[in-house]
């Protein structure tokens, strides 16, 4: 490690921006956008699964309230999301002398609850359309061999719809990180918030962003091939065998 | 033999669809071991019969005594409906269905799509449910088709494999619906071969079919059906031997 | 009615710059896909290469952060340039990088990537006997394009176009970071002062769905013009 450090060292002498305190910036600043993104997408994930199976009830005051929140949440900017959350909460009467402004105070939470309802939205939608291209035989076939509505949906509609809805999801995750710059703009020290705070304090643009915008393309690429792998795993069973 | 109950009894069974009355009030009995064969031209009615009788489609009215059990009814808005679905599940359950589209389920393996509903519904020990399995598919001949899955395979292997999933619910009655129509011609007589075989052992079968010499050959009984009503029903030397009816000499006419 | 303290004037002209600023990046947007669709299309293998590398770079970086980078780092491209231009023929020129301008450049550029990929799923759904006949008919390339390829082609790419339209709309959003007075600017500054965040945020949220149905029903519209000919999708 501590050769490693030298070793870094060395390199970024004659380097005005990238010194380590810098990078250290940066490195903090992808801690703090991976933990968002992960936390965000993974309860935004157990919320849309009962939200998808609710949007597709007969029960209109089950299903038109869901409708109505992923009309809105995937019909307005992130953007506008996070400051209604963001302020909201910060202008709420009194909140800061409770003892909730502790956690609230720092703005990585209401950045998380805007996160999470927004990418809870796209997702219902996702699971939404690929329940619905269940195949209907598949359906008719569980009902005939005695399953009853839980169990067909917990072994048969959503393992497969799962599955279908990989694709969208993987792009869904994606769209999530990119997404996720706009936590700088509440004074999250984020990955693009490092480089704004690089940017300032150097005034150099080019360093500071294209350094960032090559971190997120590699996160990006990364996400591709790990869906892409699952991808080849989980939806194997629908290729014709080889050969 | 007697005091065993019959395994399915069907007794004026109705069905509208809208305005048009597609089944006028259908009767049939399955004692242990009968095929009854159901033959007629497409809009007869024929599947809508057989759907009726595992309920995937809604009898209007008309009974149903599965194993001596009688299905119950109540009326709803929405029409009629059975009245405890718990029942449903434990009928069908009894009686399970070979589809003309096959319906293996797409996301598990050959061996899963027989193991999903005696583990889960029947509540059967995975262990021997998969014991079971595997000597099923020796039977229809998949043994190695064991771990692929349904898009991997022919449209008669899938079949089979259909069969070998009916089978390994033990049922009371298997209800066969076109289960060759949507399978090319050469792959026919695979699906066939078993289902003779089935027979021969003394199931209890319902068979929609246009295989008019599966039906002369291995059923105890054919029933010709005409918009919704029995135009002829008997055994098949008398049905498909000498037809009475006008029609039925039509539809058993070679075709050109 | 509700109470906006003074910034309803203020809050139609941010809704005017968003609409204003979706449009002509939309625009330039459709013009940047035609020529990326027809790079990748290409049978030249620096303009595949060069198509690709914009799409990719494009869709794997945030938005909000190519926006910051062309804002931020143009001027000082700019700059860059003009100074050199002084110093060497002694040019005196200079050019402010005006927020609006870049909000357009920078939105239109994005965007021009995922309608390349729009356009060239579309281009590509085109049934090739159609084009044979155009050039059995003595057609020139141009007029193929033009009469056949073109006009074929939207039909495919209305519902891409349509989606693309709806994303870049919110996608405006982010021009209040570099400091454009969009409605979501208006709408945080109106937030802060008067500490009524919910009115305000509520307004500008309903104005996007309002703009974002009536494109819907636009894009419906032409979807039926450019159907001509076909059976209504089932």
């Amino acid at each position: 490690m501590d050769a490693l450090m030298t070793w870094l060292e060395a390199r970024l002498a004659d380097n005005s921006i990238f010194t380590l305190q810098t990078l250290g910036y940066y490195g903090e600043g992808l801690v703090t956008t991976v933990q968002l993104v992960f936390l965000s997408l993974i309860i935004g994930l157990v919320l849309a699964v009962p939200l998808a199976i609710g949007r597709g009830s007969t029960y209109r005051w089950v299903s038109l309230p869901i409708f109505l929140y992923c009309y809105v949440f995937r019909g307005t900017p992130l953007l506008v999301q996070l400051y209604l959350i963001y302020y909201g909460v910060v202008f709420v009467e009194g909140i800061q002398e409770t003892w909730l402004w502790v956690i609230l105070e720092e703005p990585f939470v209401p950045a998380l609850i805007a996160f999470t309802l927004n990418t809870a939205a796209y997702t219902t939608e996702i699971f939404r359309g690929a329940i619905k291209s269940t195949d209907r035989g598949e359906i008719e076939a569980a009902r005939a061999y005695g399953m009853s509505k839980g169990l067909m949906l917990r072994r048969i509609v959503l393992p497969s719809a799962f599955r279908r809805a990989l694709p969208a999801y993987g792009n869904e995750v994606i769209f999530m990180l990119h997404a996720s710059a706009i936590a700088s703009v509440v004074t999250i020290m984020d990955l693009t918030g490092a480089a704004r705070f690089v940017y300032a304090r150097f005034y150099a643009p080019f360093d500071a962003f294209l350094f960032v915008a090559a971190i997120y393309l590699c996160l990006t690429f990364a996400i591709l091939y790990l869906f892409r792998y699952l991808e080849r795993r989980l939806l194997a069973h629908l290729k014709p065998a080889s050969g | 033999m007697a005091d065993t109950p019959i395994p399915l009894e069907v007794r004026n069974i109705t069905k509208r669809f809208g305005d048009t009355e597609v089944l006028k009030g259908l009767s049939l009995k399955a004692h242990k071991g009968d095929v009854i064969t159901l033959i007629g031209a497409s809009g007869s009615g024929k599947s809508t019969f057989l759907r009726c009788m595992n309920l995937l489609e809604q009898p209007n009215e008309g009974d149903l005594i599965v194993h001596g059990e009688q299905i119950r009814f109540k009326e709803t808005k929405h029409g009629r409906e059975p009245a405890d679905w718990k029942q449903v599940v434990r009928m069908r359950a009894k009686l399970s269905m070979v589809f003309q589209g096959f319906n293996l389920w797409a996301h598990m393996t050959l061996l899963e799509n027989i193991i999903e509903a005696p583990v889960h519904v029947l509540g059967k020990p995975k262990q021997e449910a998969i014991a079971h399995a595997r000597e099923l598919l020796e039977r229809v001949g998949l043994a190695e088709r064991a771990d692929y899955y349904p898009a991997q395979m022919s449209g008669g292997q899938q079949q089979r494999g259909a069969i070998a999933r009916a089978l390994a619910m033990d049922p009371e009655v298997m209800l066969f619906d076109e289960p060759t129509s949507a399978l090319d011609p050469e792959l026919v007589g695979d699906v066939l071969k078993v289902m003779r075989d089935l027979a021969k052992e003394g199931r209890t079968m319902i068979v929609v079919t246009h295989e008019m010499a599966f039906a002369r050959d291995v059923s105890t009984q054919v029933i010709y059906l005409h918009q919704g009503q029995v135009e002829e029903a008997g055994p098949p030397d008398e049905v498909l031997g000498n037809p009475r009816s006008e029609r039925l000499k039509q539809f058993l006419a070679p075709k050109h | 009615m509700i109470d906006l303290h003074g910034y309803g004037p203020r809050l139609f002209e941010g809704a005017m710059i968003t609409i204003q600023l979706g449009v002509l990046s939309l625009a330039l947007a459709i013009v940047l896909g035609l020529l990326t669709a027809s790079a990748k299309m290409s049978r030249s293998w620096v303009a595949h290469r060069i198509g690709t590398l914009y799409t990719t770079i494009i869709r794997g970086v945030p938005d909000l952060v190519l926006m910051m980078l062309l804002f931020f780092g143009g001027q000082i491209g700019i700059n860059q340039i003009t100074d050199a231009l002084y110093n060497h023929f002694g040019i005196d020129i200079f050019i402010n990088v005006n927020e609006f301008v870049a909000g357009v450049l920078t939105i239109g550029l994005i965007f021009g990537a995922y309608m390349g990929e729009t356009f060239r799923g579309a281009f590509l759904a085109v049934d090739s006997g159609q084009i044979e006949a155009g050039r059995a008919y003595g057609m020139n390339q141009w007029l193929v394009f033009r009469r056949i390829r073109f006009p074929q082609m939207m039909r495919h790419a209305i519902p891409g176009l349509s989606n693309n339209w709806m994303v870049l709309l919110k996608t405006t959003a982010l021009v209040s970071v570099i400091g454009l007075s969009d409605m979501v600017r208006v709408a945080a500054e109106a937030s802060k002062a008067t500490r009524e965040p919910f009115t305000f945020m509520i307004i500008v949220a309903a104005i996007y769905l309002l703009i974002a149905s009536v494109s819907e029903w636009g894009f419906a519209r032409l979807q039926k013009r450019y159907n001509v000919g076909y059976r209504e999708a089932d």
